[in-house]
């Protein structure tokens, strides 16, 4: 229709926006896979480098792919975003969490288990 | 006169579009709830394999390789048909909508393959707790590009029949969202299900 309508976009799409967003993904992509291919560090240093590979992939793609901050003010859409990343938190870190305490004090096997007990007197 | 009639409507229509926009958002974002959950599902489980093959043994990972850059080109392409969008010019819409459903047909047939060829193996979800987690965080994930390569197919059928209209340019910007939000999805299925499990994590 009239150039009218796209003015009143508040981002016109840029192109270079997204050829950058999708180069960095798949530097970054590339980077973690060949980290874990052929890689030899630390295993500990390597799952956090992954992890942070990760994090930074999704602010590039969050950015650069769907605009997240783009939007006038109020950002709602970047208010329903943090409160999103605030529940992921608390389901997945809690889970985890409370998954791993469970299994310390579940000890290995049942075996285990009865042991621990009898030597506590409690059978 | 009519010139500030048609501007106002053309405001209006701009402001709903941007609410209909919020509110997809917002179930994107409870969509990545759901993710959540079934992430963390998998990762208490994840190490469950009731005497069967762990990650490391079931992974292939330059296959999940060639899966990851089609499904990240997809997403690429997808903005590349929103920039056409915005330009009104429709079949350049066509051609990347087009690229972007083959790419994500591509994805989701090698996804596919890769599943039939575990059950085979004996390794299907009936197998164990770490292998339960696994078809259903992935399938799910699946799940969600089938229904929105169908999405593209419809939105690509309509165009071609009544041409681009503004309505056209509201869907397309809505699919555009789900799209990129499934690869930003993928990026933790990649680095969590398939390079952790590849470390043996």
């Amino acid at each position: 229709m009239s150039p009218k309508v796209s003015e009143h976009n508040a981002h016109p799409l840029s192109l270079g926006k997204y050829i950058s967003g999708f180069l960095g993904s798949i530097l970054l992509t590339m980077t973690a896979y060949m980290l874990v291919t052929h890689g030899s560090a630390n295993k500990a240093v390597v799952v956090g480098v992954l992890a942070t590979l990760a994090v930074v992939q999704f602010v590039v793609q969050m950015v650069f792919f769907l605009h997240v901050g783009d939007e006038r003010k109020p950002r709602w859409k970047l208010l329903v975003m943090f409160l999103m990343l605030g529940v992921v938190l608390i389901l997945v870190g809690g889970s985890i969490w409370v998954m791993n305490d469970l299994n310390y004090r579940m000890m290995d096997s049942p075996q285990q288990m009865q042991k621990y007990l009898k030597s506590q007197d409690s059978l | 006169m009519s010139e500030v009639t048609t501007l106002d409507m053309s405001r209006i229509e701009a402001e709903a579009t941007e609410k209909t926009v919020l509110g997809f958002w917002a179930y994107l974002m409870t969509d990545c709830v759901l993710f959540a959950s079934l992430f963390a599902v998998y990762a208490v489980l994840h190490g469950n394999t009731f005497g069967g093959s762990n990650g490391r043994e079931l992974f292939k990972l330059p296959y999940v390789l060639v899966e990851t850059m089609a499904l990240l080109t997809s997403s690429f392409t997808c903005g590349l048909a929103m920039i056409a969008a915005q330009k009104r010019d429709r079949s350049q819409v066509l051609l990347w909508l087009g690229v972007t459903f083959l790419l994500g047909l591509t994805f989701l047939g090698l996804e596919l393959s890769e599943f039939h060829h575990m059950v085979l193996d004996g390794n299907s979800w009936r197998r164990s707790g770490f292998l339960s987690s696994y078809f259903t965080l992935v399938g799910t994930h699946g799940l969600h590009i089938t229904f929105g390569l169908i999405w593209m197919a419809v939105i690509s059928i309509l165009i071609l029949k009544r041409g681009f209209t503004e309505s056209m340019l509201k869907r397309l910007t809505l699919l555009s969202l789900f799209w990129h939000f499934l690869d930003i999805i993928w990026i933790f299925i990649f680095t969590i299900v398939y390079l952790f499990g590849s470390l043996n994590i």
